[in-house]
């Protein structure tokens, strides 16, 4: 298991590749607004289920 | 709603999660390049896993102290939505590795034992459906939580570290505080980890409300 810890240390005279590209062009938003759009619709879809709950937790009460 | 705030400040910081975690200039490492950015999703599923398996074996623990029902719905919800998360603890786990280590799964200790893990609470729920009688099925149960949490907190966090391991956290390697050296990452870690906390919770919250709806429409007919 040293390999690992050893290869971090001989890469480091190299550049590490990173998403430059994605962020200088802007396209890094694209990801970002998807998977908010995602995750707000997710969030939505608790948020109705909830108000269901609580609308036949009225009625029951 | 009941609990406004909570909730909302749950989907703030994952909103803030999904947006800060892209965005932010993270270390640049070999191996794991920007896949280092999981850090907010996959290890945050885990958290979320582990404080609900903690919410289900304190449930559980009240349950055995005072034989109150709702303790026992809870703990039983509370380790439901704790498995949905550690099963997308699991795959994003499996994806991440994929991209860095080569392959979806390796004969590693932790890898190995989280899948433990998951399969102990999977017996959890088999336990629990093979008892119709609600206390006897409550109390043992209950029981049989505390006995899974234990090996939960064996298979995922002390075996690993007392072995060679792959993974970042265990057997000698250093975790993520090693490499945030320009701790950019923890800014935005923490506040996911609640966040997502808080998802999790709000389902629970959910469920719970759920199962006492459909007790109190059967006590009624």
């Amino acid at each position: 298991m040293g390999g690992l810890i050893s290869s971090f240390s001989m890469a480091q005279a190299a550049e590490v590749e990173m998403a430059d590209e994605m962020r200088a062009s802007g396209k890094i938003y694209v990801v970002v607004a998807v998977l908010t759009v995602i995750f707000l619709g997710l969030a939505l879809y608790l948020y109705l289920m909830d108000r269901k709950i609580s609308n036949l937790e009225k009625d029951q009460g | 709603m009941k609990g406004i705030w909570w909730k909302l400040l749950g989907v703030v910081l994952v909103c803030y999660a999904i947006i800060a975690g892209f965005t932010i200039e993270v270390p640049a490492l070999p191996i794991l390049h920007e896949t280092i950015r999981n850090l907010f999703f996959h290890v945050t599923m885990w958290f979320s896993m582990m404080i609900l398996m903690l919410v289900s074996l304190v449930y559980s623990i009240k349950f055995l102290s005072n034989s109150n029902e709702a303790n026992d719905i809870a703990a039983g919800e509370a380790a439901n939505v704790g498995m949905l998360f550690g099963a997308m603890g699991l795959v994003t786990g499996m994806v991440w590795a994929y991209f860095t280590w080569g392959d979806w799964w390796v004969n590693d200790p932790k890898l190995n034992g989280a899948a433990v893990a998951m399969l102990v609470y999977l017996a959890y729920f088999v336990l629990r459906g093979s008892m119709e009688e609600p206390i006897k099925r409550a109390k043992v149960s209950a029981v049989y939580n505390i006995f899974a949490f234990v090996l939960l907190i064996v298979f995922i966090k002390i075996l690993p570290d007392m072995t060679d391991s792959l993974h970042p956290g265990n057997g000698g390697n250093p975790g993520f505080n090693t490499y945030d050296t320009t701790t950019a990452l923890k800014t935005v870690f923490y506040p996911a980890v609640i966040g997502w906390t808080l998802i999790g919770i709000w389902m629970l919250n959910l469920r719970i409300r759920i199962v006492k709806l459909s007790i109190g429409n059967i006590e009624n007919q």
